[in-house]
């Protein structure tokens, strides 16, 4: 049946810069603020929208994903006409190829938007963290007439130089578009959503992909070459909570940002409610010993220590005198009594023994690889480290690297 | 598993000792256990033993059952085979659209159990909270040719002024066969209380109905249990795990806070038999910088700014900064406004305190503040 729009959501990447988060997941199934994974929020965007048919396109171990999405009952995304679908990669009689590019991957999956004939597609992807009506957006786009519409952010000048750039003309048609440039003429950022009309979209991405030279990739290839062809292309401007979480970072901060009397990014509201998984767990449990201040605690966990500033994910225990601040618990984690834990991102699942102190200034002479961290300390899914181990900030502690931090380093 | 069992669960009676927390819901829909209604629980324990087929009747009141329970969904049982049927009363010639008791309501439901393929039925009353599954009911039901297995636990509180369902049975020696039931007993001959759940084979059942239903009986466990404990074989299946009985609002408020005991939250929250529940997309709970909260079960989706202390708190509570909450219970919605203080006191769905006030019940009685109030 004909839909007038249909959504076409990026899952993608492995997201390394997320590091050892997502061994086993994509990006857009990494746990976020409490409840979500980040997929939450561009799905339940999409049927706060009332867009209700969304293909998901992956290539990276798929299976988390899929399962995490299921039939897509808690998105309201579980339709007899629509409803969400996870695309890999497939086979056909004669080839059959990886994405190679987020354009390409669209390509691949032209049948499936075929099914719906639809007016729009809406490109979106899955590492971004806001609340967007795209509705509002899709009347922009009609109301210029557009081929493409570009949703952009003003960002500060000084940060600029990471984004996409779109540069317009008063009208807020776009004139020129510069990938990450090193100086920016504007600061409208794009942040990664399109809308295309769908045909047209097609007879690109159809010349795109016959040539061998292109990246197959909607940033690099197919918006500079509408642009050169003269299409009529608009940038929307947005305002609010954005935030791609695809460094450890960000994804600390973002989960940051929802804490405070008035936080930068409220979940809190009834109209715009993000959707996700639920878990099916009982109501949280503080004990009698436990001080809890500016943090938010969700289901089925425990609490019988001091918390501050910090978000605890369903499931995590925080056992007695033990003193976590800044930090970000995931699911099923456990915190041993007496540790100190600060700044932290606990991985799902993961054990931490009695005693330990994580976070600590490094020793003299210690180096620390905290590329990926800088000064916050990251313990992977399902790493149970043990009594009284000391992790000196920035430190990125997996199963293997563990063995270096015991018994106070002296393995090192 | 337990393929060749269905449920049905019956929501009909009324409570008057329940006061304001039933004035508009049946006891089955009354919140319990910080974000569940008390259907949850069995309801739950049926599913986690494998039932697919669970009939529900209902009497009175059933809108908010409807609205919390929907296609089953969130239990996993909107089925295309069986599933859950919810049964309200109909007018019928021979029914006038309200159940006189339970028997007229197994009656008019026969077109239903007769259609349910499964050999044997577990028949679940909707005033007692516990989590297990039925496994070894059933299976001890299936193996020793009772005609009627009763589950039970070992109780000795007992408050007969409040008690209006209690089922007392005594034992053969071998402590298994029930020689004698008792109900409502004035001085009970034994502390083995029934759990208001009833294995017995679906043809017997529906012959006992339709015989007493004939003879114009009313009440199931009055007119036929009883009578017929000579004529029958009649067992007990013991669960030793945690039983809440809630009969009144003193049993209610009871049973609510001895979830703040590890022991009774261990068995009625147990993971391993998750109780399911209809889902509200609520955000994680907030406390604020301002917040003290000590010994208390609380939902998601709260804001916590004041201080709350030996208590259950339900989803989306609101507690402002300066209020103080001691020993109460507040369920869905509730907002308790800065300076306020409450002590002993329960607040149905949506109820607003008001700056300033203070509330204060006693221990055993309660104050209870009906859906919607402002205060």
């Amino acid at each position: 049946m004909k839909k007038k729009i249909v959504a076409m959501l990026l899952a993608g990447g492995q997201g390394s810069r997320l590091g050892i988060l997502t061994s086993g997941m994509a990006k857009p199934a990494v746990p976020f603020g409490g409840k979500y994974r980040i997929i939450d929020f561009p799905l339940s965007n999409c049927v706060n929208s009332d867009i209700d048919t969304v293909g998901v396109l992956t290539q990276y171990r798929p299976l988390a994903l899929n399962s995490y999405l299921g039939t897509g009952q808690h998105w309201d995304l579980d339709r007899s006409n629509g409803g969400v679908f996870v695309l890999p990669p497939y086979m056909t009689e004669h080839d059959g190829r990886w994405y190679s590019g987020t354009a390409n991957a669209i390509w691949q999956n032209r049948a499936f938007v075929d099914q719906y004939d639809p007016d729009y597609v809406l490109i979106l992807s899955g590492d971004h963290i806001y609340k967007m009506d795209y509705m509002k957006m899709l009347r922009f786009h009609a109301a210029h007439e557009a081929a493409a519409t570009i949703a952009v952010l003003k960002v500060p000048m000084e940060e600029a130089h990471r984004f996409g750039i779109m540069n317009t003309d008063e009208a807020g048609t776009i004139v020129s578009f510069e990938e990450k440039p090193k100086v920016p003429k504007s600061n409208n950022a794009s942040m990664g959503i399109y809308i295309f009309n769908w045909k047209l979209l097609r007879e690109f991405m159809e010349r795109d992909d016959a040539d061998p030279e292109s990246d197959n990739d909607f940033g690099k290839n197919i918006i500079p070459a509408m642009l050169n062809a003269g299409e009529k292309m608009v940038a929307y401007p947005f305002e609010g909570y954005w935030k791609d979480v695809g460094t450890i970072q960000s994804l600390w901060e973002s989960n940051m940002d929802l804490l405070g009397d008035n936080p930068v990014l409220d979940l809190n509201d009834p109209s715009w409610r993000i959707y996700t998984r639920n878990p099916v767990m009982p109501p949280h449990y503080t004990d009698r010993m436990a001080d809890v201040q500016n943090s938010i605690v969700t289901e089925g966990c425990v609490v019988r220590g001091a918390v501050h500033d910090s978000v605890l994910f369903c499931g995590a225990k925080i056992e007695e005198a033990a003193d976590v601040a800044l930090s970000v618990v995931f699911p099923n984690a456990e915190i041993g009594p007496s540790c100190t834990v600060s700044k932290a991102i606990v991985g799902e699942n993961a054990v931490i023994g009695a005693g330990s102190k994580l976070g600590v200034p490094p020793k003299e002479g210690e180096t620390v690889d905290n590329k990926l961290t800088g000064d916050i300390v990251l313990i992977g899914n399902d790493v149970v480290v043990p009594a009284g181990t000391v992790i000196p900030r920035g430190a990125v502690v997996t199963q293997e690297t563990l063995e270096h931090y015991i018994n106070g380093g002296a393995n090192a | 598993m337990n393929q060749d069992a269905f449920g049905l669960i019956f929501t009909g009676e009324a409570n008057p000792y329940m006061r304001d927390l039933v004035l508009s819901r049946a006891v089955a829909a009354v919140p319990f256990g910080g974000r569940y209604r008390i259907i949850d629980f069995v309801l739950s324990n049926l599913v986690n033993s494998g039932i697919r087929n669970v009939g529900l009747i209902t009497q009175k009141n059933y809108h908010s059952l409807m609205d919390h329970l929907g296609t089953g969904k969130e239990w996993d049982l909107n089925r295309k085979r069986d599933g859950l049927f919810m049964l309200p009363p109909f007018s019928t010639k021979d029914n006038t659209g309200v159940y006189r008791g339970d028997i007229d309501a197994f009656h008019s439901v026969m077109q239903y159990i007769r259609r349910s393929n499964q050999k044997y039925l577990v028949l679940c009353g909707s005033h007692t909270v516990f989590n297990t599954t039925f496994d070894a009911i059933l299976k001890q039901h299936r193996e020793s040719g009772a005609d009627i297995t009763i589950m039970y636990n070992e109780d000795p509180r007992y408050t007969p002024e409040e008690q209006n369902r209690d089922l007392v049975m005594l034992f053969e020696e071998d402590g298994k066969t029930i020689r004698e039931l008792e109900w409502n007993p004035r001085r009970p001959g034994s502390n083995y209380r029934s759990c208001e759940i009833t294995v017995i084979d679906k043809d017997l059942f529906e012959d006992l109905v339709e015989d007493a239903y004939s003879r114009g009986c009313i009440d199931f466990v009055r007119e036929v249990l009883l009578p017929k404990v000579r004529e029958l074989k009649y067992m007990g299946w013991r669960y030793d795990g945690y039983v809440a009985r809630i009969d009144s609002i003193n049993t209610y408020f009871m049973h609510s806070m001895e979830l703040l005991d590890a022991k009774a939250a261990k068995d009625l929250y147990n993971m391993q038999h998750p109780i399911y529940t209809k889902v509200k997309d609520e955000i994680g709970t907030k406390y604020g910088e301002t917040a003290v909260v000590r010994n208390t079960v609380m939902a998601d989706g709260c804001l916590i700014d004041g201080t709350v202390e030996d208590s259950i708190v339900f989803r989306g509570v609101t507690v402002e900064r300066g209020a103080s909450v001691k020993n109460s219970i507040l369920m869905q919605g509730v907002t308790v406004r800065a300076g306020a203080s409450l002590d002993h006191v329960i607040l149905d769905k949506n109820v607003t305190v008001n700056a300033g006030h203070t509330l204060t019940g006693y221990e055993g009685i309660p104050l209870v503040f009906r859906k919607n109030l402002t205060v």
